[in-house]
C-alpha cells in the first residue's frame, strides 16, 4: 500500500476537526485538574486526620487505576444513579479528575517548600487562617509551580485519545471512523501520530524552559 | 454481589493477560531505558543524538496513537502484529522514553569525584560502568521507575480498544452481558489498585535492599552483616540487580 497525499488532504479537514475537540477536551479537563487539585492540596493539609488520611486514600486509588477505566466508570455507572453526562462532559470531567490526584501534589511540593518563617510571621501578625492561605503561603508557592503544572498539561493532552473509547470523536476517534469508512487507516492513524507529536514536543521544550527560568 | 461472582473467573483471567503485557512492557522499557541512557551519556555525539531523537519523540507522542497506529496503520504496509506484541511493544517504547531520562539523570547525578577515583585506580571505563557508576545510579533509579512501573500498568488499559481481552476489556463485556456496571467496573477498579500496591511494595522493598548494599541503610539482620574482614574488597557494589 502506498501513501497517498490526495487521500491526505482530503481527510486533513475532518481530523482538524477532531484535533479542536482533543483540544478543548484538554482545556477544560486542565481547567478542572488545576482548580480542584489545589482544593485537595489544601483538604490535605486538613488537621482533621479523617478528611486528610480520606482525601489521601481517594487520592491514592484514583492515581494508582486507569484513567479509562474510570471514564468508563463515569460514563456508564453514574447514569444509573440518575447522573446522564454526554460522553464529552463525562469524558472532561474524567481528565480533569484524574489529573487533579497528580496536581494536588504538585502544589503540595509547593506549599511544602514555603519556608516555615513565613507561617512563623503569619501568625506573629495574627492573620486569618484565610489570609494567612490566599495573602501569604499560596502567592509564594504556586508561580513556583506553574512550569511543572504546565508538563501535566501536555500529559493530558496525551491521554485525551482516551475519551475515543467513550465515544467521543477527537481526533483520533476521527482518524478511527475515517480508516472504518475506507479500509485505509494508514494515512489518519499516521497524521494523528504526527500531529501529536508536533503540538506536544515543542510544548514540552517550552515548559522545559519556564522550569530552569523560574522553578526553584 | 452475585454477578460479581459469575464474573469475578473471568476478570481474573483477564487480569493474567494484563500482568502479562505490564511484565512484557516493562523488560521491554528497561532495555530501551538502558540503551538510551547509557547512548545519551555516551562522549559519541551521534550515539547522543539518537538517543535525544529517541526520547523526545516516544515521549511526545501518545501510547494509545502509537498503540493504533502499530496495530492498524503498520499492517498495511506490510508489519503485521500480534495484538499482544502491538500493545507490548508501543507500551514499551513509549516507557522506555521516560525511562531513558531516569536513566541519564542518575548516571549524571554520580558526583565527579567518583569519576576521579576509577581514574586514579586505573579502572577501564566498562569495569567504573559496571563496579562505580551504575550501583550508584542505580538506586536513584529505582523510585522514579517505580512511578513508572505504574504508569505502565494503568497504560495496559488502553490495550483494550484494540480488542485485547485484558482486565477492562473482559470488564467491558462483563458490562454488556450483564448490564450491572457498578459492580462490575468496581472490581476491576479494585483491581488495578490492589496489583498497583502491591507493585509499590515490592518497589518500595528493591529500594530498601538497594541502599543496604550500598550501605545507605542498616543492614537487614546481624547475622548478614559482613565481617570486617570483608571491607578490602570494594564490599559496597555487591548484591545490586
Amino acid at each position: 500500500m502506498q501513501w497517498d497525499w490526495n487521500y491526505a488532504a482530503d481527510i486533513m479537514p475532518r481530523l482538524l476537526d477532531g484535533l479542536v475537540v482533543t483540544v478543548s477536551a484538554t482545556l477544560v479537563g486542565y481547567l478542572i485538574a488545576v482548580v480542584l487539585g489545589l482544593a485537595i492540596a489544601l483538604l490535605r493539609r486538613s488537621d482533621n486526620r479523617a478528611v486528610s488520611g480520606t482525601v489521601r486514600w481517594i487520592m491514592e486509588f484514583i492515581r494508582s487505576t486507569p484513567l479509562l477505566v474510570q471514564l468508563f466508570f463515569i460514563f456508564f455507572v453514574l447514569p444509573s444513579f440518575g447522573v446522564v453526562l454526554s460522553a464529552f462532559t463525562a469524558g472532561v470531567i474524567g481528565l480533569g479528575l484524574h489529573y487533579a490526584a497528580y496536581t494536588s501534589e504538585v502544589y503540595r511540593a509547593g506549599i511544602e517548600a514555603v519556608p516555615k518563617g513565613q507561617w512563623e510571621a503569619a501568625t506573629a501578625l495574627s492573620l486569618s487562617p484565610g489570609r494567612t492561605w490566599f495573602g501569604v503561603v499560596l502567592p509564594q508557592a504556586v508561580p513556583k509551580v506553574i512550569p511543572a503544572l504546565g508538563n501535566y498539561l501536555i500529559a493530558m493532552f496525551k491521554d485525551s485519545p482516551m475519551l475515543f473509547g467513550i465515544t467521543v470523536v477527537e481526533m483520533l476517534g476521527a482518524a478511527y471512523q475515517i480508516g472504518a469508512e475506507t479500509f485505509r487507516y494508514l494515512e489518519p492513524m499516521t497524521i494523528v501520530g504526527v500531529l501529536f507529536v508536533v503540538v506536544s514536543i515543542p510544548a514540552s521544550i517550552l515548559f522545559r524552559y519556564l522550569e530552569r527560568r523560574y522553578g526553584h | 454481589m452475585s454477578v460479581v461472582l459469575q464474573s469475578f473467573p473471568l476478570l481474573l483471567q483477564g487480569l493474567i493477560l494484563t500482568l502479562e503485557i505490564t511484565a512484557g512492557g516493562a523488560v521491554l522499557a528497561l532495555v530501551l531505558a538502558f540503551l538510551a541512557g547509557l547512548a545519551g551519556t555516551a562522549r559519541s555525539r551521534i550515539l547522543r543524538a539518537v538517543s535525544r531523537v529517541y526520547v523526545e519523540f516516544f515521549r511526545g507522542s501518545s501510547a494509545l496513537v502509537l498503540m493504533f497506529w502499530f496495530f492498524f496503520a503498520l499492517p498495511l504496509i506490510g508489519f503485521r502484529f500480534e495484538a499482544v506484541a502491538a500493545a507490548i511493544i508501543a507500551l514499551g517504547l513509549n516507557v522506555g522514553a521516560y525511562g531513558g531520562e531516569v536513566v541519564r539523570g542518575a548516571i549524571l547525578s554520580i558526583p565527579p569525584a567518583q569519576y576521579e577515583a576509577t581514574i586514579a585506580l586505573n579502572m577501564s571505563p566498562a569495569l567504573r560502568m559496571r563496579r562505580v557508576i551504575l550501583p550508584q545510579a542505580w538506586a536513584s533509579m529505582l523510585p522514579p521507575f517505580g512511578n513508572l512501573l505504574i504508569e505502565l500498568l494503568k497504560a495496559t488499559a488502553v490495550a483494550a480498544l484494540i480488542t485485547i481481552n485484558e482486565l477492562t476489556f473482559v470488564g467491558q463485556q462483563q458490562r454488556a452481558a450483564t448490564g450491572e456496571s457498578l459492580p462490575i467496573y468496581t472490581t476491576v477498579l479494585f483491581m488495578y489498585f490492589v496489583v498497583a500496591q502491591v507493585l509499590i511494595f515490592g518497589m518500595r522493598r528493591l529500594e530498601l535492599r538497594t541502599a543496604r548494599s550500598l550501605g545507605r541503610a542498616p543492614a537487614a539482620r546481624r547475622g548478614r552483616r559482613p565481617a570486617l574482614a570483608g571491607v578490602g574488597d570494594g564490599g559496597g557494589s555487591g548484591g545490586v540487580g
